[in-house]
């Protein structure tokens, strides 16, 4: 294949172009709402590159992102679609929140103690979906975003408990111990000058080359992936797809939990009283894409998303909504997801081959 | 006659690829013209283009004696063009009936009339002798009713022009007697069909002229009937083929399957194997032929595991292996050759490497305490592609899917004849492959049965059973109503057994 063939069947020169077309659909929605788009666009940029304080929020804010962007990623691989994510995410972040709140522990027990709990917590999410598909047959698409809703509300519930509930109100928990904090050394959070500066970042690019290393190194993920690609001929040469699919889904959910403990032990210490979807599952789909569903990839399409939220929020400085960042990641899915017909259009139906 | 169908000069090029180098063709109305080429040589380049899927990068393109730019399906549509093809097109969860008037279905108002539909079909499978189910699901039928399926939804659309891309790979002797009938009663209409196939004797049967292709390049058209099916075959391949199989004689040893009075169902609840019995032995290769949808499938299937029967008994060497997980069929000395290797023989998406590796990848020497060994499975694939002569050779670390289907069939029988097992299945393992694939393939079979494994063969070409088979046992409604010894068969014997008549003893 030629050097011009290569580019123009690479999935990131069509991400590229999906990311630049997902700006221009935003400059000009700016320009219907009368807002000069140069003048917002300057904006977003200074509030991601301004100071060194800003990037290292925008790592923050990535950190969770990045997990449940591999969480959807790594289903995507094994022939899963986890619309779940965000179930998952809060199922974890709560427990890690009652462990955190309830258990007197030092650090060292602590800490692990909150992650284990939130891994299993979405983990158990993911594999009761996984146990309704294998079992009953019942669509995990549509289970997934009933459990989505069940932990909504369980963490509603749950927030308002009295063990649990911030006292002399407030709609939140109470801030979970100093013990079961990722916060990084003091000396970093001064340097930055990021108050919520923790390591959750750090332990994202590891989780990262985890999961790629599962994917691509071991048995299990060539089972898995075997599975996701062709179920009826993994299953000829004897793979368990059942069990298969159950350990991804698990897995997978897994994944979102620990996503979950991370934005609660690293930047909120506590949980609110949801009135919605916080979303980081969903936003987990959008990284994932953007990714495409490469775990090492994962990182930095979860930077640009972290950045994108974070710069997003100073929009209102200039008067133009936030929304519009909202708009630009939906336009690059979108063109991402339509990026096969480009393709074919760029490569005049090359990609078919000889036959 | 006039001229129906006329290409000139076509080029087609992908990237520095070129598939069809300078081909002509010209296809009279009425009459069955021949597209002989080895997998590869750009036969189906050819037709893609003239069905409007790619665009010839140059060269010209007459209808009906009109210049014409064809560029999209729905032109070639309505301009009479017809295709069916190799890889049927088809939604598995939707009716017959429903895959059939894709894109053209009768409506009451905004509703659909499936009924007005389905009585068309079934006028047209009637008038033609195809049979189908028009209220079946796809993905519940055979292959070979898929195909007939293909065929109508062409006719269906009024085609004055048909394609048939390897039309009789999966059909069996009797289906491909009918489809020769239809296609004489369609050029008798004053039709043209353009048949692409490997097999010499069907052109000879059948067409009328035939252009051969080699390496994208046109070599010739000839007359059929003054053309000789081995010098066919070296024009096609650029080499004498021999067409017999060499087979020492052997006596079968020790049993190694041993399948008694097996029962089990379809998937509507139907009896399909109704008391059978078949046993095969060391180094003999026994072959099933019969009729599709006798039950060679699900006999397959409950032998590897994908369903279960039933009741009876199934034991290799000794051991019991009845109603086994496909794990548990592979553990115990089976291993096979798919019907549908796209499906069940390989992950497409995977590279050949991994795919060569897909029964043994937790063994060693490619894993060890659950880490892959590249360095070892990729040593393993240069082996075996070098072994087995699977092109191109540098394609350890491609996905499956970009091999040609010979080459994809190579795959699977260099991993399962690596396998190597007591017992091998094959199930029909030629399809869709060119005389010298199959050459290969009747190769290695052959020598499996050599090294004194058991061979157990299905498949719908007579040919083969009869050239392979040390012993073929006929398949009727479920059940062994005929055996005779290799040397001794006979076509017509085999036939009638096959149709369900009895053996004069």
């Amino acid at each position: 294949m030629s050097k011009k063939n290569s580019i123009l069947s690479s999935n990131a020169f069509y991400t590229l172009i999906s990311i630049i077309i997902g700006f221009i659909v935003g400059a000009l929605l700016l320009s219907f709402a009368k807002i000069n788009p140069m003048v917002a666009y300057k904006q977003l940029f200074n509030g991601i590159f301004g100071k060194p304080k800003f990037m290292a929020w925008c790592l923050i804010y990535a950190a969770p992102l990045i997990f449940t962007g591999l969480s959807v990623a790594f289903s995507f691989k094994t022939g899963v679609f986890n619309i779940g994510a965000e179930g998952q995410f809060v199922v974890g972040t709560l427990t890690a929140c009652v462990i955190g709140i309830l258990i007197k522990a030092p650090a060292i027990i602590h800490i692990p103690l909150c992650f284990i709990g939130a891994a299993l917590a979405g983990g158990i999410w993911g594999a009761i979906v996984g146990i309704l598909k294998i079992k009953k047959g019942v669509n995990e698409v549509l289970s997934y975003i009933m459990f989505n809703w069940i932990a909504f509300y369980l963490s509603n519930f749950v927030v308002n408990l009295t063990v649990i509930h911030k006292e002399g109100g407030g709609e939140a928990t109470k801030d979970i111990a100093d013990t079961a904090r990722i916060l990084a050394p003091k000396a970093v959070i001064a340097a930055t000058g990021a108050s919520a500066a923790n390591w959750g970042f750090i332990l994202a690019i590891l989780f990262a080359i985890i999961v790629w290393f599962i994917i691509n190194r071991t048995t299990l993920g060539f089972k898995l992936r075997a599975v996701g690609f062709s179920n009826s001929a993994a299953e000829y040469a004897g793979i368990d797809t059942g069990k298969s699919f159950l350990t991804a889904m698990a897995f997978s959910g897994a994944l979102a939990g620990i996503g979950g403990a991370i934005h609660l032990m690293g930047m909120s210490g506590r949980i609110p009283q949801f009135a919605g979807q916080e979303g980081y599952g969903f936003q987990g789909i959008t990284v994932a894409l953007i990714a495409s569903s490469n775990p090492i990839a994962c990182i930095f399409a979860g930077i640009f998303y972290g950045a994108m939220k974070y710069g997003g929020g100073k929009l209102s400085l200039v008067n133009a909504p936030s929304e519009v960042v909202d708009i630009i990641m939906g336009i690059i899915i979108l063109f991402i997801a339509i990026s096969s017909l480009f393709r074919n259009l760029f490569m005049n139906h090359g990609k078919k081959g000889a036959v | 006659m006039d001229i129906a169908v006329k290409m000139q000069d076509i080029v087609k090029k992908f990237g520095d690829f070129v598939a069809n180098d300078g081909i002509n063709l010209t296809v009279r109305k009425g009459e069955v013209h021949a597209i002989l080429g080895e997998n590869g040589a750009g036969k189906s380049t050819l037709m893609n283009i003239l069905y409007g899927l790619y665009h010839p990068t140059s060269g010209k393109i007459f209808i009906d004696g009109k210049e014409t730019t064809i560029g999209t399906p729905q032109k070639a549509i309505d301009l009479g063009i017809g295709m069916v093809h190799q890889h049927f097109m088809l939604i598995p969860p939707f009716s017959v009936t429903e895959n059939i008037v894709l894109g053209m279905e009768d409506t009451k108002g905004v509703v659909l009339d499936l009924k007005k539909s389905r009585e068309k079909i079934v006028e047209l499978s009637k008038r033609y002798g195809l049979s189908v189910d028009p209220d079946a699901k796809i993905e519940d039928i055979s292959v070979g009713m898929q195909q007939r399926v293909e065929i109508i939804k062409v006719l269906y659309r009024g085609a004055n022009t048909l394609i048939l891309d390897e039309p009789t790979a999966s059909l069996t002797p009797q289906e491909i007697v009918e489809l020769m009938d239809i296609i004489k009663s369609l050029t008798k209409d004053g039709k043209s069909v353009i048949l692409i196939t490997h097999k010499l004797k069907e052109i000879k049967t059948c067409a009328d002229s035939c252009t051969i292709i080699r390496h994208g390049k046109y070599i010739d058209t000839v007359d059929v009937k003054v053309t000789s099916e081995s010098e066919l075959a070296a024009m096609m391949v650029g080499r004498d083929v021999s067409f017999s199989v060499e087979k020492e004689k052997r006596e079968p040893g020790e049993v190694v399957l041993e399948v008694k009075d097996l029962c089990a169902k379809d998937y509507r609840k139907v009896d399909i194997l109704k008391s059978l019995s078949i046993s095969v032995r060391r180094g003999e290769i026994v072959g099933i032929a019969g009729v599709d949808g006798n039950g060679q499938s699900e006999l397959v299937e409950i032998l590897t595991g994908l369903k279960k029967a039933d009741s009876g008994s199934v034991s290799i060497l000794g051991k019991n292996a009845f109603n086994v997980t496909p794990r548990q069929s592979f553990d115990m000395g089976i291993t096979s050759i798919p019907e549908d290797r796209q499906k069940h023989g390989l992950v497409l998406d995977f590279s050949v490497a991994e795919n060569l590796i897909l029964q043994n990848f937790e063994k060693e020497p490619f894993s060890k305490s659950g880490i892959l060994n590249d360095k070892n499975i990729e040593a393993h694939a240069n082996k075996l592609i070098e072994k087995f002569d699977i092109r191109p050779k540098d394609s350890a670390k491609k996905a499956a899917k970009t091999l040609s289907g010979g080459n994809q069939q190579k795959v699977i029988i260099a991993r399962e004849v690596t396998n190597d097992s007591d017992l091998l299945i094959a199930v029909n393992p030629t399809r869709g492959l060119d005389v010298g694939a199959i050459e290969f393939v009747h190769k290695y079979l052959v020598e499996q049965r050599n090294k004194n494994k058991a061979v157990l063969l299905v498949s719908f070409e007579l040919d083969e059973i009869m050239n392979l088979s040390d012993r073929i046992e006929v398949i009727f409604d479920g059940q062994i109503t005929g055996e005779v010894m290799g040397e001794y068969a006979d076509e017509k014997e085999l036939g009638l057994l096959m149709a369900g008549g009895k053996k004069d003893e």
